[in-house]
C-alpha cells in the first residue's frame, strides 16, 4: 500500500470509529439536529424589536371636544393601547406598577390655549429601556402631529404646522421595505445557532479522550495527529451542517426572509464559518484536556461574544475603538456581515469577499494551532 | 432531634467544603469562574448599546445653496454623523450604502432653496441601510431631530409663527435616554446564569461519570443532603459573579444605584435558587457529561435570549411570552433593573418574587425526587 492510500485508509477507519461513537450517543445528533430546530423557532418567533400595542396612560383633565379629539387619536391608533385617567397621581401609579409605558398628559386648560396657539400636551416616558423609550416617543410625536395638521387641514385656530415643517423628511429603508426587526434578526440568529453547535460539538470531544486516557492509546498507532483531527471533524462538520440546513429553510419559508444573494455563497461561506467554529471548540477541548473547563470556556468564548459583539443587535461602529479591536478577532462579526449581505442585499462582492477570506484565514489557523497542541505526546 | 439537625447540618457543611475545594483548587477552573463575568461585563457593557455616535452619511446635494449647505452643517455639527462622501449624482448612492461605507444617505434636491424662500415646504430624502433596520430607524430618528431645528430655527428667522402646540417629554428613571443603563443591571442576572447553571449541571455530571457519585450515595448522606451541598457552592460562585457585575455597573460606568441593596440580594438569592435547582433537576437527568452540557445550553439560550434582556418581552407573541413563565432569568432582569434604575421595593416586586419561589422550590424537589428513586 502507497503511503497516500495508507493515510486515507486510517482516516477512514477513524472516520467511522467517531461516527460510531456520535450515532450510539444520541445527545450530539440531538446537539445537531434538535438543537437548532428549537433555536431557531423559539426566537425566530421570540425576537423582535418592533413596538407595537404599547401600554399608555392618556390623562385627560380637559372635558373639551378637542382633548377628546386628541385622545381619540391615541385610541384608533395601532401603536397605542390607551387607558383613560382622569387625573396624573394614578397614572404614576400605574407606571411605577410597570402596567404602562407611558403617561400622555393633557392640561386643563388646553382647549383654551390651543386657541390662542400655545397649547401644551405632556410626555413622560418610563426611560429605563431606552430604546424603546425613544420610539414611543416618535410614535407619540407623530400622533400629536398627525392630529395637529388634521386641525389645519380644518382651517381650525391652533392647528398649526407642527406636522409639516418648511423642511419635510422622507424616509426610505433599502434592502428592508417594511422595516421588518425580523429581517434582520433571523439571519444574525443563524450566526447565533451555528456558532454554539459548532463549539458544543467539538468542545469535549478531545478533551473526553484526554480525560479518559484513551487517546494514549490511540497514540501508540500508526495515526497521526492530524489524521486524529480529520477524523474528529469530519463527521461533526455533517452534523452541523444538516442544522444549517434546517435554519436556512425555516429562515425561508416559516419566517419568510428574503434570500437574495445566491444559496451557493451562503452554503460556501456558512461551510468555512462552521469549520472555524468547530475548530474553536476542538483547539480549546485539545488545549485544556478538561471536559468542565472546555465546556465553560466554550459556552463564554462562543455564545455571548456572538450575541453582543458580532454586530448581529448592536452596531460596531458606535463601539470605542478597543472595543472594536476586540470584535476583529471574532468570527462571528466577520459571519454576520455575510448573512445580512446575502439574504437582504444580495451578492455584494465588495463585502462578502473581505469576510469570507478572514473566515478561510481563521479556517486555517485554527487547524494549524488545533495540530500543534495535539502532538502525539503524553502528558 | 436537634442533635439530628445539627448532625444533619454539619454534613452539609463538610459537603460544601469539599464541592468548593473541586470546584476552586483549580487555578484554571477558578479563573474561568471569576474573571469572565467581570471581563465580560466591562466589553458588553460598551458595546451593548443601541444609542449611536457614529454615524457614517453619505451628502447628496444637488441644490450647491445656502440652505442646503446650513442644513448638512447641522449634521456634521452633532459630532455623530462623519460625512464620508459628497456624491455627484443619485446613480452613486447605491454603492455608498452597499458597500457599508454610508449607513445613510442625505439627499438635498435641486429647488430647496427656491421652495423655501417662496414659503412652500420642500423635501429632503434620507435613505437608510436597512441591512440593520433597528440601527437604521434609531438614525433615521436622529436626522428627524436635526430637522425639526431647523425648521424651527428658519421660522423664527423668517419671522413665522412657531409651531402652536408643543409636546413636552420628560423621561423618568433615565433621564438622557442611554440604552447602557438599562443593559448593564440586565447583565447582572445574564452572565450570572451562564455559569451558575453550567457549573452546577457539570459537577454533578462529572461525578456521575466518573463514578464518585455512587460512593457519595453510600455515605450517611441523605440525598436532600447532597442536593444542598451541591448547590450551595454554585450559589457563592453566582453571588460574587453578580457583586462583581454591580460593582463595574457602578464604579467603572457610573450608572447610579436607585435601590435598596436587601431587596436586591435577596431578588438574586432566589434566583440563585431557580436557576441551581434547574440545574440540579437537569443534571439529575442527564448520564453523561456530554449530556449535561446538551441540556443545560438548551435551556441557556431560550432563557438568555427570551428574557427581555436584548429584546422586549412585550414584543414576543402571546404563546412564548407565557412560556418565559418558566425562565428564572426573565424575573431576575425585572428585578434587577427595577431595583437598579427605579428603585422598586419587595411591594412592587412581589409579581416577579413568588413565581421564583415557586420554580425553586419545583426543581429542587422534583430533584430530590430524581436523585433518590432514579434508577442507575
Amino acid at each position: 500500500m502507497s503511503p497516500a492510500a495508507a493515510k486515507l485508509a486510517r482516516v477512514r477507519a477513524l472516520i467511522r470509529k467517531e461516527t460510531r461513537q456520535m450515532v450510539r450517543d444520541p445527545s450530539s445528533i440531538a446537539m445537531g439536529v434538535v438543537l437548532p430546530l428549537i433555536l431557531i423557532l423559539l426566537f425566530g418567533f421570540g425576537l423582535s424589536l418592533d413596538v407595537r400595542d404599547v401600554p399608555i396612560a392618556v390623562v385627560l383633565q380637559d372635558p373639551s371636544a378637542d382633548a377628546q379629539g386628541l385622545t381619540q387619536a391615541f385610541q384608533l391608533s395601532p401603536y397605542f393601547h390607551p387607558q383613560l385617567l382622569r387625573s396624573l397621581a394614578p397614572a404614576q401609579q400605574q407606571l411605577l406598577a410597570g402596567r404602562v409605558d407611558g403617561i400622555v398628559d393633557i392640561p386643563e386648560n388646553f382647549a383654551r390655549r390651543l386657541a390662542h396657539g400655545d397649547a401644551q400636551v405632556q410626555l413622560l416616558v418610563k426611560g429605563s429601556d431606552a430604546n424603546r423609550a425613544r420610539i414611543i416617543e416618535s410614535y407619540v410625536e407623530g400622533a400629536v402631529g398627525d392630529w395637529s395638521a388634521q386641525l389645519a387641514a380644518e382651517g381650525r385656530a391652533g392647528g398649526a404646522a407642527a406636522a409639516f415643517g418648511p423642511v419635510n423628511v422622507q424616509t426610505r429603508l433599502w434592502f428592508n421595505e417594511a422595516d421588518e426587526s425580523r429581517y434582520f434578526l433571523v439571519p444574525g440568529l443563524l450566526v447565533l445557532v451555528m456558532t454554539l453547535i459548532g463549539g458544543l460539538l467539538t468542545a469535549m470531544v478531545m478533551a473526553r479522550e484526554w480525560e479518559r486516557g484513551t487517546l494514549e492509546s490511540l497514540f501508540v498507532t500508526p495515526v497521526r495527529s492530524d489524521e486524529i483531527l480529520i477524523g474528529k471533524t469530519l463527521p461533526y462538520f455533517l452534523l452541523a451542517l444538516a442544522g444549517f440546513v434546517l435554519c436556512v429553510l425555516s429562515a425561508k419559508f416559516l419566517f419568510h426572509v428574503p434570500l437574495r444573494g445566491s444559496l451557493w455563497v451562503l452554503s460556501g461561506v456558512s461551510m468555512l464559518y462552521t469549520l472555524v467554529a468547530l475548530g474553536i471548540g476542538l483547539l480549546i477541548s485539545s488545549a485544556v484536556k478538561n471536559q468542565l473547563v472546555a465546556s465553560q470556556l466554550v459556552a463564554l468564548t462562543t455564545f455571548m461574544p456572538a450575541l453582543m459583539l458580532s454586530g448581529f443587535l448592536f452596531d460596531l461602529r458606535s463601539m470605542p475603538a478597543a472595543v472594536r479591536l476586540i470584535t476583529r478577532v471574532l468570527p462571528a462579526r466577520y459571519y454576520v456581515a455575510v448573512l445580512q449581505n446575502v439574504f437582504l442585499a444580495g451578492d455584494v462582492w465588495s463585502v462578502l469577499l473581505p469576510n469570507a477570506l478572514v473566515l478561510a484565514l481563521m479556517a486555517v489557523l485554527l487547524a494549524l494551532a488545533s495540530r500543534a497542541v495535539t502532538r502525539k505526546r503524553l502528558l | 432531634m436537634t442533635s439530628g439537625l445539627l448532625a444533619s447540618l454539619l454534613r452539609i457543611l463538610a459537603l460544601t467544603r469539599k464541592e468548593l475545594l473541586a470546584v476552586l483548587k483549580d487555578r484554571r477552573a477558578r479563573l474561568s469562574l471569576l474573571i469572565p463575568p467581570m471581563v465580560q461585563a466591562l466589553i458588553f457593557g460598551y458595546a451593548a448599546t443601541y444609542d449611536l455616535n457614529r454615524v457614517p452619511y453619505a451628502l447628496l446635494d444637488e441644490d450647491h445653496s445656502a440652505a442646503s449647505r446650513e442644513l448638512a452643517a447641522g449634521l456634521d455639527g452633532t459630532g455623530v454623523f462623519e460625512r464620508v462622501a459628497d456624491l455627484a449624482r443619485s446613480t452613486d448612492m447605491a454603492r455608498s450604502i452597499d458597500s457599508g461605507q454610508a449607513l445613510l444617505v442625505l439627499h438635498i434636491g435641486q429647488d430647496f432653496q427656491r421652495q423655501l424662500l417662496s414659503g412652500r415646504s420642500a423635501d429632503v430624502q434620507v435613505i437608510a441601510d436597512g441591512r440593520n433596520s433597528n440601527t437604521a430607524g434609531t438614525a433615521m430618528g436622529y436626522v428627524s431631530g436635526i430637522i425639526s431645528q431647523f425648521n424651527a430655527q428658519w421660522r423664527t428667522e423668517h419671522g413665522e409663527r412657531a409651531s402652536a402646540m408643543q409636546l413636552i417629554e420628560r423621561a423618568w428613571f433615565n433621564p438622557n435616554l442611554e440604552t447602557r443603563w438599562y443593559m448593564i443591571p440586565g447583565m447582572i442576572g445574564t452572565l450570572t446564569l451562564i455559569q451558575t447553571m453550567m457549573l452546577t449541571v457539570m459537577s454533578v455530571a462529572r461525578e456521575r461519570e466518573e463514578g464518585t457519585f455512587d460512593q457519595l450515595l453510600v455515605t450517611p448522606f441523605r440525598p436532600h443532603e447532597i442536593m444542598v451541598g451541591k448547590a450551595l457552592p454554585s450559589m457563592i460562585v453566582g453571588l460574587i459573579q453578580a457583586t462583581g457585575v454591580l460593582v463595574i455597573g457602578q464604579l467603572w460606568f457610573r450608572i447610579p444605584f436607585a435601590g435598596s441593596y436587601l431587596v436586591l440580594y435577596a431578588g438574586l438569592l432566589l434566583f440563585l435558587l431557580a436557576a441551581v435547582g434547574m440545574g440540579l433537576l437537569l443534571s439529575a437527568i442527564a448520564a453523561t457529561m456530554q449530556q449535561a452540557m446538551l441540556y443545560s445550553m438548551l435551556f441557556i439560550m431560550p432563557f438568555s435570549l427570551l428574557s427581555g434582556f436584548t429584546t422586549p418581552l412585550s414584543a414576543m407573541p402571546g404563546a412564548l411570552q407565557d412560556f418565559t413563565l418558566i425562565n428564572p432569568l426573565r424575573f431576575a432582569i425585572d428585578i434587577t433593573r427595577r431595583v437598579y434604575l427605579e428603585g422598586a421595593g419587595f411591594r412592587l416586586l412581589l409579581p416577579d418574587l413568588w413565581p421564583l419561589a415557586i420554580i425553586a422550590a419545583l426543581t429542587l424537589a422534583a430533584s430530590s425526587w430524581v436523585f433518590r428513586y432514579r434508577p442507575q
